[in-house]
This record gives C-alpha cells, sequence and structure tokens, in this order.
C-alpha cells in the first residue's frame, strides 16, 4: 500500500484499527472529533464496536470493562475530556488493564479554546502511577506510535497514551501502513480477561481489582520497583541530531519540534544547533543528555505553551550544566519557527 | 420432627434478626459459646416444633442458617 | 429430606464483612440465589461498586470487576459489548447509583443496555459513616444533615424507579424491600425476572431494593427493618413500575 494522503486523526485511527482494536468508546470533543468519526464509520464494517458515551467519563469506564474483558480496545479525547478520564486511567494501572488513549493536545485550563497547544504534559491522575506517554511529531509517526501502543499495553498490562497536540490531529499528510513497526511477539495471554468463570480452566472464577495473589499495597510497590524501570528500560523513545558538537541544543517535541528542523536548517552557518527530541514523554529520556558534548552552552525548549512544562525534565537531565530557556506561548499564532529563531539568536547573542 | 435447623455459629454476627422472625419463638441466643467475632451466636431450641419455614435463614444477613426438611 | 433454605451456592464462602443486621448480606444471598435457580453462575459478571456494596466482588464465586464510584454502568456496558452472550449485573448502593453515578445509570437505560442493576437504597451513605444521600427522607437525621434533611435545602428524595422507567430502553424496572421474608422472597422473584429480562435480550433492568442500615440508622437490626415498612415504603412504594413480555 503506497502513501495516503490522510488527516492526523483519522491516521491514528486508521493505525488503531489495523492494530486490531476492537472497541472504541468516545466523546465529541474538538480537535479530536474525527477519531470517534472515523471509527464510527470504519469499526462496524471491519467486525468491530463503536460506541459514544455520554461523557468522556463513562467512555473511560467503558474502555475498562472491554479490557476487563480481553479487548484491545481505545478512547481518545483532549485536554478537558482527558482530566475526566483520569481516575479510571489511574484505576486501570492498579487493576492492571490495558488500553490506548489519544489525547489531542488544545489550549486550557479547562474549556480553554480550540487552538493546537501542549499544556497537558504534566496531566496526571491519582496515586503515582506511570503510563508509556507517546508524542509523535508527524503523522507516520503518529499512525506508528499509535499502532505500536496496542502491543505496548498488552505487553506490560499498562495503559499507554499517545499525547498529540491539535496540530497533529488536524493536518493533513502523507501515511504508509506498510511501514509500521513489526508486531510484537509472545504477548502474554489475557488469562485474566472476565467471560464467566465457565470459559476459564478449573472454572475458578477471577476478580478484576488487583492482580492475582496481590494486595493493594503489593500491586503497587510491583509497579513502581519493578514494572516501571523495566519500562524505562525496555520503552524509552528519543530523537538525537548533532549534539555531540552542538552550541546550543534544542530540546522540543511534537510539532514544536518539527518548527525545530526548520530552524537548524536556518540557522546552519550560524549557531551549530543540536536537537533531543523525547519521542516518550514517560519515560522521559533523562540519558540522551549526557551526549550533549563540551561545547554546548545552552538549551532552548520550545513548547506551545506560555512558561514551559517539559522545561522541568529538561533541566532535570542537565543537573545544572546547562541553563534552560523557555520560548513558546499559547496565544494567536502560539509558536512558530521564527519565533524560536529570534530566541536562539537572542540566547546566542548574549553568550558571546 | 419434621425438619433440620442447622447454625453456622462461626459467621453469626449477633444480630439476632432470626430470633425476630422465627414465628414459633425457638431461636435464642446460645450464651454458651463465643465465637471469634466475639458475640453469643444463636442457636434453635425445640427442634421438634420447627415447620421448616425458613424465614430465620431468609433473614439471616450472613448465611449462617440451612434448613431441610424431611 | 429436602433443603429448603441454604447459603447460595454461587457465593465463594468468605464471609461477608457487612455490619452485623445490615441487610446487604440478604439481598447478596438472594442475588446469588436467583444466580443459582437460573443455573447461570459460569457465565455471569459482577460488577461491584463503591461503597459497601461494592464489597459484593468479593463473595461471588463469579467473574466480579471492581468498579468506581458511580460507574459501573458504563464499565458494565463495556463488559457486555465485548460479552453479549453472557450474563452482567452491576450492584450499587444509593450514593453510588443515585448521587454521583446518575448520568451512567440514566443513560445506561437510555441505550437499553443489556445488563441488569441491583440497587440497594438504604438512605444514606454506609461505609462512608452515614452520610446524607438523595434517598435520604426529609427530616432523617445523618451526619451531613444533623437536624434533619430539610427539602427546602436539599429538595426531597430522589425516586429512581420511577424516573427510569420513563425512559424507553427499561425493560423492567420494579422496587421491592428485604424488611420481611414474604418481601425478601418477592425481592428474589423480582432479581430472578431481571436477569431473565436480561438473558431474553428485552433490555435494560433494575431492581431497587429498600435495604437497612441499622449501624448509620442508629437502630437495632429488627427496628431498622421496621423502619423500613413505616418510613421508606409510604415515600418509596413497592411494586412494578415496567415488565417485559
Amino acid at each position: 500500500m503506497a502513501k495516503v494522503l490522510m488527516k492526523g486523526n483519522e491516521a491514528m485511527a486508521e493505525a488503531a484499527i489495523q492494530a486490531g482494536c476492537q472497541a472504541f468508546f468516545g466523546y465529541p470533543i474538538t480537535p479530536q472529533s474525527e477519531i470517534p468519526e472515523y471509527f464510527a464509520r470504519e469499526l462496524p464494517k471491519r467486525g468491530g464496536l463503536f460506541l459514544q458515551a455520554e461523557s468522556e467519563l463513562a467512555a473511560m469506564n467503558m474502555v475498562m470493562g472491554a479490557s476487563a474483558s480481553g479487548a484491545r480496545v481505545m478512547t481518545s479525547t483532549s485536554g478537558p475530556g482527558y482530566c475526566l478520564k483520569l481516575e479510571t486511567l489511574a484505576a486501570m494501572t492498579l487493576t492492571r488493564l490495558p488500553a490506548v488513549v489519544v489525547v489531542v493536545m488544545r489550549s486550557g485550563p479547562a474549556f480553554g479554546t480550540m487552538k493546537a497547544a501542549q499544556e497537558d504534559y504534566r496531566m496526571n491522575g491519582n496515586g503515582g502511577y506511570k503510563v508509556v506517554t507517546f508524542a509523535p511529531s508527524n503523522l507516520q509517526e503518529a499512525a506508528e506510535m499509535v499502532y505500536e501502543a496496542f502491543d505496548i499495553a498488552d505487553q506490560y498490562r499498562n495503559p499507554v497514551v499517545v499525547m498529540a497536540d491539535g496540530m497533529i490531529g488536524q493536518m493533513m499528510e502523507g501515511v504508509d501502513y506498510d511501514k509500521m513497526p513489526p508486531k510484537r511477539t509472545a504477548l502474554p495471554p489475557k488469562t485474566w480477561a472476565l467471560h464467566g468463570r465457565g470459559a476459564r480452566a478449573g472454572k475458578k472464577p477471577q476478580l478484576l481489582f488487583l492482580p492475582d495473589g496481590m494486595g493493594h499495597y503489593g500491586a503497587k510497590h510491583y509497579c513502581e520497583t519493578q514494572l516501571y524501570p523495566e519500562i524505562i528500560r525496555n520503552e524509552t523513545r528519543v530523537e538525537i541530531t548533532d549534539v555531540e558538537d552542538a552550541d546550543i541544543v534544542l530540546a522540543a517535541y511534537g510539532t514544536a519540534a518539527r518548527m525545530c528542523k526548520n530552524v537548524i536548517r536556518e540557522l546552519q552557518g550560524t549557531v551549530r544547533l543540536g536537537m533531543i527530541r523525547p519521542k516518550t514523554l514517560w519515560p522521559f529520556p533523562y540519558e540522551a543528555f549526557e551526549q550533549i558534548g563540551p561545547k554546548c552552552k545552552a538549551i532552548v525548549v520550545p513548547e506551545i505553551n506560555i512558561i514551559g512544562q517539559m522545561i522541568d525534565d529538561v533541566r532535570i537531565a542537565s543537573a545544572g550544566r546547562w541553563p534552560a530557556h523557555h520560548v513558546g506561548d499559547s496565544q494567536n499564532d502560539f509558536l512558530t519557527p521564527n519565533r524560536i529563531r529570534d530566541k536562539v539568536l537572542a540566547v546566542w547573542e548574549g553568550l558571546q | 420432627m419434621i425438619s433440620s435447623v442447622r447454625f453456622h455459629q462461626d459467621a453469626c454476627k449477633g444480630c439476632e434478626l432470626c430470633i425476630h422472625f422465627c414465628p414459633k419463638g425457638l431461636i435464642q441466643t446460645d450464651t454458651a459459646v463465643l465465637n471469634a467475632n466475639g458475640v453469643h451466636p444463636t442457636k434453635i431450641t425445640r427442634q421438634e416444633e420447627c415447620v421448616a419455614c425458613a424465614n430465620c435463614a431468609i433473614m439471616c444477613p450472613d448465611g449462617v442458617i440451612t434448613v431441610e426438611k424431611f | 429430606m429436602a433443603i429448603v433454605y441454604e447459603r447460595p451456592k454461587s457465593l465463594n464462602g468468605a464471609p461477608f464483612t457487612y455490619c452485623p443486621g445490615c441487610t446487604h448480606g440478604i439481598i447478596t444471598q438472594q442475588v446469588a440465589a436467583a444466580i443459582d435457580e437460573l443455573g447461570i453462575v459460569d457465565d455471569t459478571i459482577c460488577v461491584g461498586c463503591v461503597g459497601c456494596g461494592g464489597y459484593i466482588a468479593w463473595f461471588m464465586d463469579t467473574d466480579a470487576i471492581y468498579s468506581l464510584h458511580g460507574r459501573a454502568p458504563a464499565n458494565a456496558t463495556g463488559i457486555k459489548r465485548m460479552n453479549p452472550d453472557k450474563v452482567v449485573f452491576t450492584y450499587q448502593g444509593d450514593g453510588d447509583l443515585a448521587s454521583i453515578g446518575t448520568a451512567e445509570i440514566v443513560q445506561a437505560a437510555h441505550r437499553g443496555e443489556k445488563i441488569t442493576t441491583i440497587f440497594v437504597n438504604n438512605a444514606t451513605y454506609g461505609m462512608t459513616g452515614g452520610q446524607m444521600a438523595p434517598t435520604t427522607l426529609v427530616g432523617q437525621k445523618t451526619t451531613t444533615s444533623p437536624y434533619g434533611r430539610d427539602a427546602a435545602h436539599c429538595g426531597k428524595p430522589i425516586r429512581m424507579c420511577e424516573l427510569l422507567s420513563t425512559i424507553d430502553g427499561a425493560a423492567f424496572i420494579q422496587r421491592v424491600a428485604v424488611n420481611t421474608p414474604g418481601n425478601v422472597r418477592k425481592a428474589r422473584a423480582a432479581i430472578k425476572r431481571a436477569f431473565q429480562c436480561q438473558i431474553e435480550g428485552k433490555g435494560f433492568a433494575l431492581v431497587e431494593v429498600l435495604s437497612a442500615c441499622p449501624t448509620n440508622w442508629g437502630k437495632t437490626p429488627a427496628a431498622a427493618l421496621d423502619w423500613i415498612a413505616s418510613d421508606m415504603i409510604p415515600y418509596y412504594p413497592l411494586g412494578n413500575f415496567k415488565d417485559f413480555q
């Protein structure tokens, strides 16, 4: 299959169906509504279930029920709806139920505006859980990440979030579905799935509140001390470009990182720029910053928000070695390559 | 005697609903026993007068009572 | 020798953690007894709620899941849609169903979701220590209505059966009580029919069970049952609101 021109939201929905998504529960919210629309159109034709829920809250709890029944299941939303889903997402990390949640970020807080933004970086439910959080920077990658997210969720019995910004959801680009990541083999069988005890060997009833044989503290302790470190070892993704001899390193994800590539080209011969682009926001690629060479004087962190969110993790990774400068806004024309270029030049001049 | 009423006394919490609902007043607290719940469980007296209506068992919130009819 | 009554087989044998005299124990047994009578223990999935009612998930010898506060109908929707040939039921208290979870229960009924809901109404929040519920009677003292529920301040109690029976997708709605042996027998029959409603694919089914909370009502178990008859049933009339052919 050759490249097809698709809208980001539709590209992610199609990737999910190709990954074997059997059910989608969702609720309309801009800028992700094309995802439930695509599922409503396509999933019934391809043997799956689409159901529009009464709220994001209910949609996520339907996801929990379908996941508990062993299905590959997905929902999608934007920031205001993601808030409502977080209690259930947290519950699913404790109950160890896999699912894929696509968040197409818009400008908040709360109702906010429909504009694309990167403002939900730190949004979390209660209890200190972690979920793999992908951050696509183009539509091919968005499709690949959604596709792979189902395998990762099943492998670790832990939900996976794909955090796209509104630009990724709304823009159009070519996507090649022949280039999806390889299917993971030897995924653990879902022996815990609820189909009535008669479907299980020995008719042993299954209670899905905690994994078998674990108390609440034990389940949580296992996740925090064993499961999450394993995920950090295996699933941290980052794109590192020319940081060894860079004067300034750009650190950005999603659409902001896309803009950085223009700036790097434009400033060739003026400033040597490198880039660290986290593809997973959790696990955050802290170790990538160890590759930064001795000439580096500063890190510039473009984000589509007003004072920066990911910049905190960049500062942790920097450990005081380089100052980190935010650039970006969620105002009218939020972030542009020109604004990033101007910030880089200002920082560069300040260093001379 | 037309019935057998058995009390699984370990599970009794001493709410006494069985005493309240026995139409013949056959059930009473067994003060000779103190179970792990810290209560004197109930027991049947005068088994021969029981008519096996099972009201005691139906109203027992803890499923303590088994009633059989011959 | 015939067994007239014994602890239902669909329970796993764990001792109930309900308070002494709590009629959750009676209702849990009647649900299990209905499952026994229908012979569906192997094919039933129980969806627990948050509150005392949620403990049922630990007592059933069926597959079970514990769901978030008020969300059991949504959770059950996900399960039923993936298991259309299985029997899925939620067991929810009045704080769970009639307060935080009104959207989920109304919408499950609205979709005609083929699930069965056992709604335990004891006019209070039991697990958290006896606070006012939407079902708390006018004048009833609770820890958050210490002077008695004031209708002018927080309205009159909500009648869920009457509300839900106006929805087309609801196929079976009945209110029962467990204050007397006769009413418990009627409750069992209603619960069984609510399961049959689902098995026959008729639509959403709900049985509201008027239940006692002696601990938080500050009454003996027997006096609490009397209060169901004297105060609750006059406001929450027993009977069938909707049935299927």
